[in-house]
C-alpha cells in the first residue's frame, strides 16, 4: 500500500506488517531524562512512541515537548493532543510546531474531564473535537490549508490517529463511531485497553461486516496488568473500561508476589490470540509506569525483532 | 427559565454588615419558579437577615419588595421614588436583575443573594437541570432535540466520547450522558442513520467566544 507521509509507523503498516506502538507518559516536571530514559528501554521493540498528553488531566510536561526528545532520538513519536486544554488556534500551532521537528503520527483525542486531575476548577476548551481535530490535521495536510483558509508554508506531513473505545456504552454505536472517525479522516485506530476479548472479538467482526477494517488500521490497545488490585482499579474506577470477572479473579486467585508476572503472562496471551484476528493491524502496549516490561511482552508474544521500513 | 441557587447567607452579612438601612429586592420572574427570589425568598432571607443583626445588637432596617422583572426599565422604574431611603440593595433576581438595578440605581450598592446557575427546567419540585447555554446557534434538529452543547460535560459535538458507561457520564455516575440519550432519541425518531454524519466545526463566535453578545429586532423597535 501507498504511504501518505514520511511516518514510521505507516510504513509498517502499509508494508502489511503487525506494527508494534507503545507509549510514555511525559515526567510531572522538566527533566529530560526522564522520557528520554523510558524511551530506551521500549525503543527497540516497538515503531513508534505515542507520549500522552496531560493524561487523566493531571498536569505534566507537555506532549509535544516530550515527542521534540524522542523525535530527536531518531525514534518515531505519536503526537497525543487533546481537545480539553487547546482551541483550535493552539492545536494548529502545536501540529505546526510538531511538523518543523518533522514528527510524523498524531493521534486525536478528547481528552479525560478535568475533574479527574490536579486542576478539578480550571476551565476546558473544547473548542473541536476528537473527530475534528482529525479533521484538521488531514486538511492541513492534505489541502495545505489553515482552517481559516490560507494556504500553509509546508504543511505538516502527519499520519493521522484516532482512538477507539470497543467497550464505552452503548455498544450499538461502537462501530457506526468507528465509521464515522474513518470519515473524518482516521487513518489509524488505537484502541482503549482490552480484557473483554470476546467483546472486542465481536467488535471487529461488525468492523469487518462494514469493511471497515480495510479502510483503516487497527491497532488493539493492551495493557499488563501489574497486580489483582490493579484489576479491581480499572474495573470500578476507570470510565469506559471492560475488565471481566474472570480476570480479576485469576489475578485474585495468584499469590501476591507471583500477580505482576502473571498479569504479563496474560498480556503475551491476549496478544498471541489477538494477532489471529482478521484487522487487528498491530498492538498498542500501554505498559503505565512500567515500560521496562514492554521487550519482554513484545518477544514473548512474537513481535519481535521489529522489520526495518 | 434561568435557574439561580440560593447564596449563603453569610455571603450575604459580609457584604452588607456596614449597611444601616437595605432593601431585599426579588424578582417575579424565573427566580420565583426556581424558589430563590421570589416574593416568600425575599420574605425569608430578609426576616433571617434582621434576626441575625438583632443578635449582634445591631438594628438595621431592612425592607421587602418583590418586582414583576427586574431585567426591565418599566418595573425597575417602580422604584426609583424609593430607593433613596435606602443606603444598599440585595437583588436576589439573577445576575441580570442585579446588573440592570446597578446599572438604573448608579450611586446604590447592589449585591447579590443568589448565585446565578444556568437556563434549565424544573424535573420535579427541588429539582432543578441544565438544558441551555445560550450558543446562540441552535444545533438542536440535528441532534433529535438534545443538547450536547449544555448537556455533555465536554461539549462533544460528535460524541459519544470514550467515558460513558451504562448511560451515564464519566464525571458523574448520576448524570446522563447526554450523547446516549441522543442516539436513543434518533432510534425512536427512525434517524438513526444520521449519526454517521459528521457534525461540522461549530462557530463559537455567537457563543461567550464572540464576547457580549446582543439581540437587534429592528422589526420590533418602535
Amino acid at each position: 500500500m501507498k504511504t501518505n507521509t514520511p511516518s514510521r509507523l505507516e510504513k509498517v503498516l502499509a508494508a502489511g506488517q503487525m506494527a508494534v506502538t507503545s507509549e510514555c507518559g511525559p515526567p510531572r516536571g522538566s527533566d529530560p531524562d526522564a522520557i528520554t530514559k523510558k524511551a530506551e528501554l521500549i525503543k527497540d521493540h516497538v515503531d513508534a512512541i505515542n507520549i500522552t498528553d496531560n493524561q487523566t488531566s493531571v498536569t505534566r510536561m507537555c506532549s509535544l515537548a516530550a515527542c521534540i526528545r524522542i523525535k530527536l532520538m531518531g525514534l518515531d513519536p505519536v503526537l497525543q493532543m487533546v481537545t480539553r486544554d487547546r482551541n483550535r488556534i493552539a492545536l494548529q500551532s502545536d501540529i505546526l510546531g510538531a511538523a518543523s521537528y518533522d514528527i510524523a503520527n498524531i493521534l486525536c483525542l478528547s481528552g479525560d474531564h478535568q475533574s479527574f486531575g490536579d486542576c478539578a476548577q480550571g476551565q476546558n476548551v473544547h473548542d473541536l473535537d476528537s473527530m475534528q481535530l482529525v479533521q484538521t490535521a488531514r486538511h492541513m495536510r492534505d489541502e495545505g490549508k489553515f482552517l481559516g483558509g490560507d494556504d500553509i508554508k509546508r504543511p505538516p506531513q502527519m499520519f493521522v490517529g484516532a482512538a477507539a473505545n470497543p467497550f464505552a456504552d452503548p455498544f450499538e454505536i461502537r462501530v457506526p463511531r468507528l465509521a464515522k472517525k474513518i470519515k473524518a479522516g482516521a487513518e489509524f485506530i488505537q484502541t482503549q485497553c482490552i480484557y473483554n476479548l470476546d467483546k472486542f472479538e465481536e467488535w471487529m467482526k461488525l468492523t469487518r461486516d462494514r469493511g471497515l477494517h480495510e479502510q483503516v488500521y487497527i491497532l488493539a490497545g493492551m495493557t499488563p496488568m501489574k497486580s489483582a488490585g490493579m484489576a479491581k482499579y480499572m474495573k470500578n474506577r476507570v470510565p469506559g473500561m471492560d475488565v471481566p470477572d474472570e480476570l480479576v479473579k485469576r489475578l485474585s486467585d495468584t499469590p501476591k508476589e507471583k500477580q505482576a508476572e502473571e498479569g504479563i503472562k496474560i498480556c503475551i496471551e491476549d496478544i498471541q490470540r489477538l494477532k489471529e484476528v482478521e484487522g487487528v493491524s498491530g498492538f498498542h502496549v500501554m505498559a503505565i509506569e512500567w515500560e521496562e516490561m514492554v521487550p519482554e511482552i513484545v518477544e514473548a508474544a512474537g513481535l519481535y525483532p521489529r522489520p526495518t521500513v | 427559565m434561568i435557574v439561580a441557587d440560593k447564596k449563603p447567607i453569610e455571603e450575604i452579612i459580609e457584604d452588607i454588615k456596614d449597611h444601616q438601612k437595605i432593601l431585599v429586592l426579588g424578582c417575579n420572574e424565573c427566580v420565583t419558579v426556581c424558589e430563590a427570589g421570589g416574593k416568600k425568598e425575599v420574605g425569608i432571607l430578609a426576616s433571617a437577615l434582621r434576626m441575625y443583626f438583632l443578635n449582634q445588637g445591631k438594628e438595621k432596617k431592612i425592607d421587602e419588595r418583590t418586582l414583576e422583572r427586574q431585567c426591565d426599565h418599566e418595573y425597575l422604574e417602580e422604584i426609583r421614588n424609593d430607593i433613596d431611603q435606602y443606603d444598599a440593595v440585595v437583588s436576589i433576581a439573577c445576575g441580570v436583575g442585579v446588573q440592570f438595578t446597578a446599572e438604573k440605581y448608579l450611586a446604590m450598592p447592589v449585591y447579590p443573594g443568589v448565585n446565578t446557575c444556568f437556563m434549565g427546567a424544573t424535573e420535579e419540585r427541588g429539582l432543578w437541570t441544565e438544558r441551555c447555554q445560550g450558543c446562540g446557534q441552535c444545533i438542536l434538529s440535528r441532534t433529535g432535540g438534545i443538547c450536547p452543547v449544555s448537556r455533555c460535560a465536554k461539549r462533544v459535538m460528535n460524541g459519544p466520547c470514550g467515558g460513558s458507561t451504562k448511560g451515564m457520564c464519566e464525571i458523574n455516575k448520576e448524570l446522563l450522558c447526554a450523547w446516549q440519550l441522543i442516539v436513543e432519541r434518533l432510534k425512536a425518531l427512525d434517524r438513526f442513520a444520521e449519526y454517521e454524519e459528521l457534525s461540522p466545526i461549530k462557530d463559537w463566535s455567537t457563543d461567550r467566544a464572540g464576547g457580549p453578545r446582543k439581540v437587534v429586532r429592528e422589526d420590533v423597535q418602535s
